[in-house]
């Protein structure tokens, strides 16, 4: 028997709110709004929606969603832990428990205010249990501070170059100047910008860091027979991969083996064991980019090349439309939205459907991955 | 948990000293890098935890390390940061791979000597690779923090 969940549900509804440094409104209200308009884009009644699954930090509980939304009985929920790493996870645990009958309508969801809400980190007023009492107690205090340590040994052992990280700033906030929803629509920036930025964390500039946004969004997921008769054309979930490698340690991931070789690699294992297609076939791709570097890292890990060739790989033009794999063509974190990665997920089903505002022609199958240097998640997108 | 501060006096951040960590901390507080290692099979493991990942012992032996290491990576942090942060950046924090067991790496300042500010070396001259050994500067009563000064 196939047990595989390969192409049984499929994305029928999607929404998002504007992206702002500030909108009005709760978490929660934003929440419930983009839900409501998710089901209104596929073409289905908020009270059938029985499935709901979201991130561990997602502030809006799944009681609150479905008093509000008026759902009748919601027989599914579940979280996904690790951040910006469990984005894509929502979307695939929401298709099991379509595929295996335990919900018939799943909404997925984000709803954040982080552009007017405060900085994570900024709070010493917090225990520091393992690992960070390893690592904050030093002044590695910030993300972007734990990834510049991964960044330089990267660049160390491998040759990439800040001009390698310039050109992943670069193709989003080039793609984000063709979106009007994108943060950075009318912004661009050129490599002597980034050259010139101010450092964060040397390795790491102002460019190389993710947006700080509010923004909510969310996506409905249904059997592929009945994404067919929704009012939007059906983007099928072909695969999905979650990745918890051995010896790993969310973010301050300096204690395995190989740090440079992070959960992308074993999420990457399970996505394509269940796929028809390779990397190869993939016609473009939503990588998460909290900061630059992790893209290289992930065309890595996802095999779109070898081991220490995802900075040469984004040499001329080919992670930019008409390049070799178009990458975050909404802006991605980097200068579209930062909504822990699920404006990703919803510029994926629009390569699919065909309407992105950069869109790749042609395209049939888009790759989506969430947070590299954390436990992590990925689904390969097919277009109905 | 048993210390009560989360910060020292400055507005540095503490560890939390826990059943896991306690060894750790015991030893730099002695002058020791102290690594816990298996009863059982022998291998170092870090961070400290309750089992042995190779061979499931949960019997622990904790082993005094040479105290020399290797520079892995380093990042120069520029504000925004936490204030008593803030005051010094920019800074330097390194990842030190021990001398005994490579795969053990160490996040710590690189510093002029041992109780020298965590901005007292050059961050243009921090390479991957060079030579460094450990000192130790009390931030506490309760807390040493193990720190690294050049060969
Ligand atoms: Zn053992």
């Amino acid at each position: 028997m196939d047990t595989s969940i390969k192409d049984r549900t499929a994305v029928a509804g999607i929404a998002q709110t504007r992206f702002a440094k500030s909108l009005e409104g709760s978490e929660k209200r934003l929440a419930c709004e983009v839900i409501v308009a998710a089901c209104e884009d596929a073409g289905i009644d908020p009270s059938e929606v029985d499935g709901l699954c979201s991130y561990t930090m997602e502030n809006t509980a799944e009681v609150d969603i479905a008093k509000n939304i008026g759902a009748d009985n919601i027989t599914y929920f579940s979280q996904i832990a690790y951040g910006g790493g469990g984005g894509c996870a929502t979307l695939g645990q929401a298709a099991m428990a379509v595929a295996t009958g335990q919900a018939r309508v799943a909404v997925a969801w984000r709803s954040r205010k982080r552009g007017s809400g405060g900085r994570p980190w900024a709070s010493a007023n917090v225990g520091l249990p393992t690992p960070l009492q390893w690592s904050r107690p030093f002044g590695l205090l910030r993300p972007a501070d734990e990834i510049g340590v991964l960044t330089r040994r990267y660049m160390h052992e491998y040759g990439a170059t800040r001009d390698h990280l310039a050109n992943v700033a670069l193709a989003c906030r080039r793609h984000a100047n063709m979106n009007p929803n994108a943060m950075m629509h009318e912004k661009k920036l050129t490599r002597e910008d980034y050259m010139a930025a101010r450092w964060i964390s040397e390795p790491l500039c102002l460019f190389d860091n993710c947006l700080e946004t509010d923004g909510a969004l969310a996506a409905v997921i249904v059997s592929a027979e009945r994404a067919r008769d929704c009012r939007q054309p059906p983007v099928y979930i072909h695969s999905f991969g979650q990745g918890l490698p051995s010896q790993h340690h969310t973010m301050v991931n300096y204690w395995c083996e190989d740090p440079l070789r992070g959960p992308s690699w074993g999420c990457s294992e399970q996505l394509w064991r269940h796929s028809d297609f390779t990397p190869a076939d993939v016609d473009v791709a939503q990588i998460y980019d909290a900061f630059t570097t992790l893209i290289p890292l992930s065309l890595e890990g996802y095999g779109f090349c070898g081991k220490g060739e995802g900075a040469s790989f984004t040499e001329g033009g080919a992670i930019e439309l008409g390049g070799r794999l178009p990458v975050n063509t909404s802006g991605g974190g980097l200068s579209e939205a930062y909504v822990h990665g699920f404006n990703l997920i919803t510029e994926g089903v629009r390569q699919m459907r065909g309407t992105s505002t950069a869109q790749v022609d042609g395209a049939e199958t888009c790759l989506v991955t969430s947070g590299e240097g954390v436990p992590t998640s990925a689904v390969l997108l097919r277009k109905g | 948990m048993m210390g009560d501060a989360l910060t020292t006096d400055e507005g540095f951040l503490l560890p939390v000293r826990d059943e896991e960590s306690e060894p750790f901390w015991e030893g730099t507080r002695a002058g020791e890098l102290r690594i816990q290692g298996c009863g059982s099979c022998g291998r170092l493991r870090f961070p400290p935890r309750p089992m042995c990942p190779w061979c499931r012992s949960t019997v622990s032996s904790w082993k005094i390390m040479s105290g020399r290491g290797t520079v892995w990576s380093f990042v120069i942090p520029h504000p925004p940061l936490l204030p008593a942060y803030g005051e010094l950046a920019p800074y330097n924090v390194v990842v030190v791979a021990l001398e005994d067991d490579p795969s053990i790496r160490l996040v710590g300042n690189l510093v002029a000597d041992s109780e020298a500010p965590i901005n007292s070396v050059d961050p243009a001259s921090i390479e991957i690779g060079q030579a460094v050994r450990v000192a130790f500067q009390p931030l506490s009563d309760e807390f040493t923090l193990p720190r690294w000064i050049r060969e």
